[in-house]
């Protein structure tokens, strides 16, 4: 039995193609993925994201327990709204999950999660809270539906479609978020557009979804969702990162704060790990294939392998991100074995895409 | 479902016309460019090829999945529609009309292994 979100029959009514994502329910596309990812780029397109999960952590220790849960430096949050994308790490320096975490007050922070390491990464919190003697509580909220809306256009339609947001909203920064009611916004996003993350009650969505799609905010599905993350050279959890790999091997390294004093998970590991393998970006040279997860790659200085590829809509080629030796460097050619062939691919630097346009040819 | 009647079909979703002059015009119907989505590759095979039935003889790859086309049954392959290759999208605008590559057969008499248009839609809906 596969979990719904609160949009689940507005998906259906749309006939979606629905697949199981993570154990939930979830729209692929709405007739055209490809159609869906220009509309991001080139306007608004908005996603059903209530399968995350936003887990509000309140109490006197909710700062030191994430200044020693997080990988990355939760001190960088001083202003409220703020935003920070991190990693969860485990003792031996592995990769949990990929978070962001938003500052409200100094007993008020709240987290959203991956959708399918949401129980895996509360059970880890509670059980880290008691072993610290943390005074925190930590409260998922299942009683939240959360939409993206992304592109150029998506805050305007926004407040076109949600009027009573827009005073609180509108000189919102990027990597901010603010609280307007029981409406969350944040100005963060999965897709390297401009937009907001609206987190509310979950007896609001359809309403929300509905108003969008009336102020020209075309729905868009997780296929799209990909296809975008990949272009702009973020990461999907699982994927290009899991359990078995640090974030210094996925191309995380600025997301890790090494440098100050401060103890935190993982961080023994870490400076201790030999740095034999990093992340980059790949083109595919030619029309010729699609590269994709798992597919070794041949490089001068040994193997690698495609942690997640695609095509990508807004370059016309095929592109992936990919863990190979050290040393290996943007502008080098590489191989990818494809179906049986080894296809020539050019090492880049992501992202792929900026401000709706092709950083590379 | 779209499935003409005038068509003959594989249990691998080809769909097949025989042409006045006994050679075979094969595709993909429209249950599988919309099971596979948008299309973005297409790798047809060299014209003068020869295969058996059921041999894969073409790629068509969506962002989901890579898929194998077959031939229907054996002979040689005696054009490709260089077009599609050009833009794969469009066998996902109309399945029927953007044909992959045309087969004279061994054996004319094979033809008549393949599916109607009626058993087709049975299996296609079951799948």
């Amino acid at each position: 039995m596969l979990k719904h979100t609160p949009l689940n029959a507005v998906h259906r009514a749309a006939a979606a193609k629905m697949v199981d994502f993570g154990g939930w329910e979830m729209p692929v596309s709405y007739g055209s993925q490809i159609e869906e990812h220009h509309a991001v780029r080139r306007d608004a397109g908005m996603f059903d994201v209530s399968h995350m999960l936003a887990v509000d952590l309140g109490g006197t220790d909710a700062r030191a327990f994430l200044r020693y849960a997080l990988a990355n430096n939760v001190d960088k949050l001083k202003a409220p709204g703020k935003a920070l994308y991190s990693c969860l790490l485990r003792p031996d320096g592995g990769v949990l999950d990929d978070l962001i975490v938003y500052f409200l007050r100094e007993d008020a922070f709240r987290i959203v999660v991956n959708a399918a390491t949401a129980d895996k990464d509360l059970d880890w919190f509670r059980s880290l809270a008691d072993r610290r003697a943390n005074a925190v509580a930590i409260a998922p909220r299942r009683d939240l539906a959360i939409i993206a809306v992304q592109g150029p256009n998506a805050r305007d339609k926004v407040w076109r479609a949600l009027p009573e947001a827009r005073a609180a909203s509108e000189a919102l920064e990027p990597f901010f978020a603010t609280v307007s009611g029981d409406l969350f916004v944040a100005r963060t996003g999965y897709t390297g557009e401009d937009g907001f993350e609206i987190t509310l009650p979950a007896t609001r969505a359809a309403a929300l979804w509905n108003a969008l799609a009336v102020a020209g905010v075309r729905p868009c599905g997780l296929g799209a969702r990909d296809t975008l993350r990949l272009e702009a050279g973020m990461n999907l959890y699982g994927q290009d990162m899991t359990e078995h790999e640090t974030p210094l091997e996925s191309g995380l390294a600025w997301t890790v704060d090494l440098k100050s004093e401060r103890d935190f998970v993982g961080k023994a590991t870490l400076l201790a790990a030999p740095r034999t393998r990093v992340q980059v970006g790949l083109v595919l040279a030619d029309k010729a294939g699609v590269l994709r997860g798992h597919q070794r790659v041949s490089t001068a200085r040994g193997p690698g392998e495609v942690t997640s590829g695609t095509f990508s809509p807004t370059i016309g080629k095929s592109i992936a991100l990919a863990r190979v030796p050290t040393g290996c460097a943007p502008g080098e050619s590489v191989t990818v074995e494809v179906r049986d062939k080894a296809l020539a691919a050019r090492v880049v630097k992501p992202p792929f895409v900026r401000n709706g346009a092709a950083l590379i040819d | 479902m779209n499935v003409p009647t005038e068509l003959k079909y594989t249990e691998s979703h080809e769909w097949i016309r025989r042409e006045v002059d006994g050679t075979l015009t094969v595709g993909i119907t429209d249950h599988a460019q919309e099971a596979l989505g948008d299309l973005v590759f297409i790798e047809l095979p060299a014209v003068g090829r020869k295969a058996k039935a059921g041999e894969a003889v073409a790629v068509v790859e969506s962002v989901k999945a890579a898929s194998d086309v077959y031939a229907p049954v054996g002979g040689e392959i005696v054009a490709v529609n260089a077009a599609v290759a050009e833009a794969p999208e469009t066998v996902n605008a109309d399945a029927y009309a953007n044909w992959l590559y045309k087969l004279k057969p061994d054996n004319a008499g094979d033809l008549s292994k393949l599916l109607d248009a009626a058993a087709y839609t049975k299996l296609a809906g079951e799948s």
